[in-house]
């Protein structure tokens, strides 16, 4: 019996021991990440100087003078993400409302599989179809000469997070206890009433990390907007053609050699301090609003 | 990519100074050096000499036409790679160039452009925004959009050096492929930009430059005003090791020609 007893404990053992290693693998590719980063990324902002690299307002890294400032890059990135979340948002909430709320059992599935499809689509094919169908289509609906730029990143982005931000607070939403709302609709209050009185206050906090995804995605995304942002390095303006952090990189790192190759990866630096700040921001929010 | 091959081309080239020519001799190197636009060319030519004779070492370090033709003269290498013509002075100085292919850079409209040719005067007022009018050069009224590749794309600089452009171009789009380039400017009736000659496809429309459509035989003949020569460069006075002379004629010679092809130029021979 004793035997058997710690044969068993040693298998549980070993099964545990496991699943750490394996979980640590996870945290190592992190750590390994953010060291090769730092380490790759500092040099070229100690050479072009902290604020002329990140306030500078020119990036002519092949030029006779070369001139390495990212703060169009900066700039494109905040107000694309931005723009994506300001269309996105409202619609990826309305509907996640209606899914898990007011929708007839059938129509839910129906859409919920529509929602999941739009997440399994890469991006590339995002891109393709930005570039064939709506780039066109924005030249020709305001009369531009041409209609990549900023806008069609936006939209682009806009939808691309649509399936996260749906999903993640459908969640939310359902896992409120049903008495919430049953108490509600008993003291007098019509459904709708129920629903953004009770029901998304107390899911809150899901809705708010529905948002967080939406903003990691919509700003990580680079393919898609390679393809229809226009890629020169403007300042943004929603009809020009912009470039932003992550096709930055994207664009020219099979080429770039010396401190180009460097300051590509400071701009790499740049964004995954740019992604870390949003998560904390966030989560801070989220922490504070659960405790208050 | 390109870095890993500057590094091992790096290494390898600093194992042959270890070991010494001593070695080398026996099996027998080719060295060559510059252009970096000629990097497809090249490589086809060497995995093809290679493959024909076995045990040669051939090198490749692409480090640009400058340092090339540089480095040959310095007697570094034994073949430089230039994709542009050697300067009277460079001749002087006793150095030999020996064409080994052309590049052709087609101008690409969008079908529907009714625009037939530009003089090269008028592509470079185009693109460094002097004129943004397609009325201004005999087609519709209408904006130009601009379309380039990026910033270290040879096909770019050939472009900007021919039509003299360097950093003055206001491009609309700055595209990273060939393919985009050809794929927008057939989505844009306005758009114009440039792709290699062998890439071109019928989505888009060829027009002239300077009176002449790019083909292989107007490349060839050097009518046509967009192009470069892909040049091998020799001392004029000192003889090339057996290797490198046999690496030589191989890549003027006909059999070269269908792989100088494939690699997207016009071969010269």
């Amino acid at each position: 019996m004793k035997t058997k007893v710690s044969r068993k404990e040693a298998a549980e053992k070993i099964i545990h021991g496991t699943f750490l290693i394996l979980g640590l693998v996870t945290v190592g590719c992190v750590l390994l990440i953010t060291i090769y980063l730092v380490i790759a990324g500092i040099p070229a902002i100690g050479k072009i100087g902290f604020f002329k690299f990140v306030f500078g307002s020119t990036w002519a890294s092949t030029a006779a003078e070369p001139s390495y400032g990212i703060l169009p890059f900066i700039l494109t990135s905040i107000y694309g993400t931005a723009g994506a979340i300001v269309i996105g948002v409202p619609v990826g909430f309305f509907t996640a409302v209606y899914l898990s709320k007011v929708a007839s059992k059938r129509v839910k599935t129906v859409m919920g599989e529509a929602v999941s499809l739009l997440a399994g689509i890469p991006s590339v094919v995002y891109g393709l179809v930005g570039m064939l169908v709506l780039v066109p289509a924005i030249r020709n609906i305001f009369g531009i000469p041409d209609g990549s730029g900023l806008l069609a990143a936006i939209i682009v982005l806009a939808v691309m997070i649509l399936p996260s931000i749906i999903k993640v607070s459908v969640n939310a939403l359902e896992a409120v206890p049903k008495e919430y709302e049953d108490a509600s609709l008993a003291l007098g209050a019509t459904p709708t009433e129920t629903y953004f009185r009770v029901s998304v206050p107390a899911a809150k906090s899901g809705i708010a990390s529905a948002v967080v995804l939406g903003v990691g995605r919509a700003i990580g995304e680079a393919m898609a907007v390679m393809m229809v942002s226009g890629n020169v390095p403007n300042m943004p303006s929603l009809f020009q053609s912009v470039r932003f952090l992550t096709t930055a990189v994207a664009s020219e790192m099979s080429y770039s050699a010396g401190l180009q190759r460097q300051a590509l990866f400071s701009i790499a630096l740049v964004l995954f301090l740019f992604i870390m700040l949003i998560n904390a921001t966030l989560n801070f929010f989220l922490k504070r609003k659960r405790e208050g | 990519m390109k870095k890993v091959v500057i590094c091992v081309c790096a290494a390898m080239m600093a194992v042959m100074m270890l070991a010494g020519c001593g070695r080398s001799a026996s099996k027998g190197s080719v060295t060559t050096d510059g252009s970096t636009s000629m990097q497809a060319v090249i490589g086809v030519l060497g995995e093809a000499f290679t493959a024909k004779n076995e045990g040669v070492n051939f090198t490749y370090n692409p480090t640009g036409s400058g340092s090339g033709i540089t480095a040959v003269s310095n007697g570094i290498c034994d073949i430089g790679l230039s994709s542009r013509a050697l300067k009277d002075e460079e001749i002087a100085s006793g150095l030999t160039a020996t064409v080994l292919a052309y590049d052709g850079i087609a101008i690409i409209v969008n079908p529907n452009n009714p625009v037939e040719n530009l003089t090269i005067d008028e592509l470079s007022a185009i693109y460094t925004g002097e004129i943004t009018n397609w009325s201004a050069v005999g087609g519709s009224d209408s904006a130009i959009v601009l379309i380039g590749r990026e910033a270290e794309s040879g096909t770019r600089d050939g472009f900007e050096s021919i039509t003299n452009t360097v950093d003055g171009c206001k491009y609309r789009q700055e595209l990273t492929s060939t393919g985009d380039v050809i794929t927008t400017v057939s989505q844009n009736p306005d758009a114009i930009g440039y792709a290699s000659l062998a890439s071109v496809k019928d989505s888009v429309k060829v027009i002239a430059v300077d009176g002449v459509i790019p083909t292989e035989q107007s490349v060839k003949d050097g009518s046509y005003a967009i192009q470069r020569p892909f040049i091998l460069v020799t001392k004029t006075d000192v003889i090339l090791n057996d290797t490198a002379q046999k690496f030589f004629d191989y890549a003027i010679s006909n059999e070269a020609s269908e792989l100088i092809l494939s690699a997207g130029a016009v071969p010269a021979n």
